[in-house]
């Protein structure tokens, strides 16, 4: 029985892994341009290791990267990393309605590995989330992100600038892949995607929102929306039923 | 190491920690009301809407390159194809773009 556990627990995390190598690839130009931007910022190797492996989160360590060269002080910094990854906390509550039932501690531990891209690639995955996909998924691209940023430290600047243009398109592709096939499937999907998009694009040009909060805002304003008319409709079918 | 770089960083992972961490202790999963299950249901779709727009087409300088790799990617993905093969497809055309550009 418990054998039969571990075979399940071994799959799934096989599993996670398969599904978590576009992200590996997704990672490699990214955390390669924060290795080299790190050394350019004046941090040490460690300290930029460090970084990717305690923080890990791409978008945060952009910022703060530009943040330390501008001189701004260790608070604003965290609360800026902060306001950044709070669209995490959506994307947590998100996954936890279709995760597995497992020990908090658990599902905690995991927690750790959530990005918008180990989110994605497990938010759209049929079915349940156990913690042995999760761990697959989270150990690949944690892999990715900390090697390939040493690497960047230490190469980054040497790669041929045709190739880093073109990985530049990477991480987008890889969300655009995960959204299509479902946007075959129902309109519903098609909506959320568009009008999320529409709300993120108009806060980010008028610059009405940072980053981290434009992104939480339109994905809310969407998710409500749409789930809204859906209500609506729903509860318009059963009046006329009842006529 | 610069010890108020480590110091901040250790700060930085703890804020990104929390948010990250938080709703799998609160909630158990499937005890919110249905309106708000769905909204959360919602959100994986709405997440990728904004995740790529409007960023994609600010990846380089020159928007035309942004928008041929949407266009690209779409592309391909309708097409049917699997996840990696619309990356490393839309970055075999970007190369091929800066490289005639």
């Amino acid at each position: 029985m418990s054998e039969m556990v571990l075979n399940k627990s071994a799959t799934e995390f096989r599993r996670g892994f398969q599904a978590g190598i576009t992200i590996a690839i997704g990672y490699f130009p990214v955390a390669l341009t924060f290795g080299l931007l790190a050394k350019t910022t004046g941090l040490s190797f460690g300290e930029t290791l460090l970084m990717s492996l305690i923080v890990y989160a791409g978008a945060a360590q952009y910022i703060s990267l530009s943040l330390l060269t501008l001189g701004t002080g260790t608070f604003e910094i965290i609360l800026t990393t902060f306001i950044v990854n709070i669209r995490h906390f959506l994307m947590s509550a998100s996954l936890n309605e279709k995760s597995e039932d497992e020990p908090p501690l658990t599902k905690a531990a995991y927690a750790f590995g959530i990005t918008d891209e180990t989110f994605s690639v497990a938010a759209v995955k049929e079915g349940t989330v156990s913690a042995g996909y999760m761990f697959g998924l989270n150990m690949i691209a944690y892999l990715s992100w900390g090697i390939f940023s040493g690497v960047g430290y230490m190469v980054g600047s040497s790669l041929p600038k045709t190739f880093q243009e073109g990985m530049s398109v990477a991480l987008y592709a890889m969300f655009v892949g995960l959204l299509v096939p479902s946007m075959k499937k129902g309109m519903k999907v098609v909506y959320l995607a568009v009008l999320a998009a529409i709300f993120n694009t108009v806060f980010t040009i008028t610059n009405a929102l940072s980053t981290g909060w434009a992104i939480v805002c339109a994905t809310l304003l969407s998710a409500v929306i749409v789930e809204w008319v859906v209500f609506i409709r729903g509860r318009q079918r059963r009046m006329k039923n009842e006529q | 190491m610069n010890s108020e770089i480590v110091w901040m960083i250790i700060g930085m992972g703890v804020v990104t920690f929390i948010p990250r961490m938080l709703p799998f202790v609160l909630f158990r999963g499937k005890e919110l009301p249905e309106f708000l299950q769905g909204i959360l249901r919602n959100v994986p779709y709405a997440t990728l809407g904004a995740l790529i727009f409007p960023g994609i087409f600010f990846i380089q300088e020159d928007i035309w390159y942004g928008v041929l790799g949407a266009a690209v990617a779409f592309a391909i993905a309708f097409l049917g194809a699997n996840v990696i093969v619309v990356v490393l497809g839309s970055i075999a055309v970007l190369s091929l773009y800066s490289l005639l550009f």
